[in-house]
């Protein structure tokens, strides 16, 4: 049994290996293996490269483009409105940090908008690589619920996004610091709020902890 | 006494017209919440009144905010999967599902046509579940008290199914990447049998209390409209985008699991309002029902393997392990151990997994990296994007009608805060 298990497990990471690694720009392939596969609209709006993508991933039979971030508040424009894509509705936006995993310094963060057509029953995925500094336009202008959506990944990552009409933190406590979904945030945070019986109030001290956070960083538990 | 009266209205009508031509009404700003009850845990309302008329609604949320997708980032597979039953707590097995699916999507795992009904099988007892705290609590914060005590002795039973399938009557965590965490005891399929026998006459009586009663009309009749163009602009789903006309239930329109197989109805809302929204829930019980029959039907005619003592983990694709024989041998031992601790590993990839939840439609955004922690789960929970458009609902309406809105969106902090 236990040898059956082992093998299994050699030959299914190898195969991904092959078909995928870790890096993050490295899971995208390029268009051409794709195109076959997808709706015959989808193609031929592609083909006359209507909205500006550099990359097209297809991975679980999910669509993803990856853009340049002057380009995003166009490509929504035409993935919303043009007749032949109608993705009206705007699932979520979604931060990502990729610290650990990036090969290139000027792309630390990506930014994920997963889109939603009702009428063709299909789901797209937009991705904007950000680097530390850059901002990105906000989407307001364009899905009118982009605004809290855009208020978490300001919040969890502290990416500004231009021209956006409220721009507040949204989900930590009223004058919290930092970014706690960074992936150099630490899990534990720096303050520890507590309540405190002589001053009868709520009071936050810098974090003590017993032991140190122990990451176990394997590439595998076993 | 003659003279006074004169004299009273004149000097009201005095300062009535200076401060109409000095323009001095200032709209009044209140708190609502964090602990008000008809706010439905921890929402903390900025409300600008002109007199009883809401101006603007400024939703403060994030006070149960526990950091779910950064805990997630440093947990394997199974151990962030409770975490799941902790979100949207009135509807903790959808939930799981979803996330299971995600996993499973990346891990590259099929299951087992039982394992997919038994899924069925809970989902819609989740959804039942959360339909009846859902109306229930809404009648209670308009100001009907019976049908919500009624609902909680439902829901009770519905919660000892959970118990005795999981061990919890809340937190489950039965559904579990690759099957479902223990097997399905067989008595229990009879007892599912009979409480759906019994339950249509108890939703009938719910609706009896409250679909023709005049109060209950009068408070959700007209109130918080949506039209259908608003409701795809502000990102709505589930029950809030159906009511206002349009036929979009992910069961049906981007089937998961078994659902392409069972028959159903979608019931869609002509006008948009609270009162459809309430007519929605209860037809959805309806059709939950119909499905659990059918389930069960299906699980009763097809001889599936009740009578075996195994461990539902074997029903997980990579393994054949039989929890008698893992007693049995060390090797076996030590293999179930790893397979319990940490086998499934996240290929490198993404997917966004959605499902028709209770509340709408519950997204997880997984990012893996060939480990067997996420790199990165994003929750997409109906609730945060219904509850940003509280501001365009209750706009114009009067005060109370903030607590019919709310109701109506079926609020729950776990999985808006996250």
């Amino acid at each position: 049994m236990l040898f059956k298990f082992k093998k299994l497990n050699s030959s299914k990471s190898n195969q991904f290996k092959n078909s995928f690694s870790t890096s993050a720009n490295e899971l995208t392939i390029k268009l051409h293996n794709i195109l076959s596969k997808v709706r015959p609209s989808v193609k031929y709006l592609i083909d006359k490269k209507i909205f500006p993508y550099i990359f097209c991933q297809k991975f679980n039979n999910e669509n993803t483009y990856i853009i340049h971030k002057k380009n995003l508040l166009l490509s929504l424009l035409v993935l919303k409105n043009h007749i032949n894509f109608q993705y009206k509705v705007l699932s979520s936006i979604s931060g990502v940090d990729f610290l650990s995993t990036q090969f290139d310094k000027s792309f630390r963060f990506a930014v994920v908008y997963d889109l939603l057509t009702i009428k063709f029953k299909n789901r797209l995925r937009l991705k904007v690589f950000l680097n530390e500094i850059s901002t990105i336009s906000s989407s307001c202008s364009v899905y009118y619920n982009a605004n809290w959506w855009e208020r978490e990944v300001w919040d969890m990552y502290g990416i500004w996004f231009d021209k956006h009409p409220d721009l507040r933190r949204i989900l930590t406590d009223y004058g919290f610091d930092g970014f706690p979904l960074r992936k150099d945030f630490p899990l534990s945070g720096y303050i520890d709020v507590s309540y405190s019986a002589d001053k009868r109030r709520i009071i936050s001290e810098p974090l003590e902890l017993t032991q140190e956070f122990r990451a176990f960083t394997f590439e595998s538990q076993w | 006494m003659n003279n006074n009266v004169p004299l009273i209205k004149n000097s009201f009508k005095t300062i009535l017209k200076k401060t109409e031509s000095k323009n001095q009404l200032k709209n009044f700003t209140i708190n609502f919440g964090p602990q008000h009850p008809a706010a439905h845990g921890v929402l903390r309302l900025i409300l600008e009144l002109n007199g009883e008329v809401v101006v603007k609604a400024d939703p403060h949320i994030g006070l149960l905010h526990r950091g779910t997708e950064k805990l997630i980032e440093y947990k394997t597979v199974l151990q962030a999967l409770p975490y799941f039953d902790r979100l949207d707590y009135v509807s903790m097995m959808a939930q799981e599902h979803t996330f299971s699916l995600a996993v499973e999507k990346l891990a590259n795992i099929s299951v087992s046509q039982k394992v997919l009904l038994i899924r069925v099988l809970f989902l819609e007892i989740t959804r039942i579940l959360n339909h009846l705290l859902a109306v229930g609590c809404h009648a209670m914060d308009v100001g009907a008290m019976t049908p919500f005590l009624w609902a909680f002795e439902e829901r009770e039973k519905l919660m000892e199914f959970y118990e005795r399938v999981s061990g919890a009557r809340m937190h489950a965590a039965y559904i579990r990447p690759g099957g479902l965490s223990s097997d399905f005891p067989v008595e229990l399929l009879s007892d599912i049998k009979v409480f759906s026998l019994n339950f249509s006459d108890r939703l009938a009586e719910i609706e009896e209390m409250l679909t023709n009663n005049r109060i209950w009309k009068e408070r959700l009749i007209d109130v918080g409209i949506v039209s259908h163009k608003q409701a795809v602009d502000w990102g709505f789903s589930g029950v809030m985008l159906r009511s206002t006309g349009i036929a979009w239930d992910l069961r049906k329109n981007l089937p998961y699991d078994y659902y392409q197989h069972l028959n159903f109805d979608v019931p869609v809302g002509s006008k948009g309002d609270c009162y459809d929204r309430y007519l929605l829930r209860i037809e959805e019980m309806a059709q939950s029902l119909r499905i659990i029959n059918q389930v069960i039907d299906e699980l009763d005619n097809k001889i599936y393997d009740f009578s075996s003592s195994s461990n539902f983990e074997n029903i997980n694709s990579k393994s054949s392990l039989k929890y008698n024989v893992m007693k049995t041998y060390m090797e076996d031992l030590i293999d179930h151990f790893r397979l319990s601790t940490g086998s499934t590993v996240l290929r490198a990839g993404e997917t966004y997994c959605a499902t028709e939840a209770p509340k709408g439609e519950f997204g997880v955004y997984l990012i893996g990296n060939n480990t067997e922690k996420p790199f990165r789960c994003k929750i997409k929970a109906p609730g945060f994007g219904h509850l940003q458009a509280l501001n365009d609902m209750c706009k114009g309406h009067m005060l109370a009608d903030v607590v019919t809105i709310i109701g109506t969106q079926d609020i729950v902090f776990g999985e808006v805060d996250r």
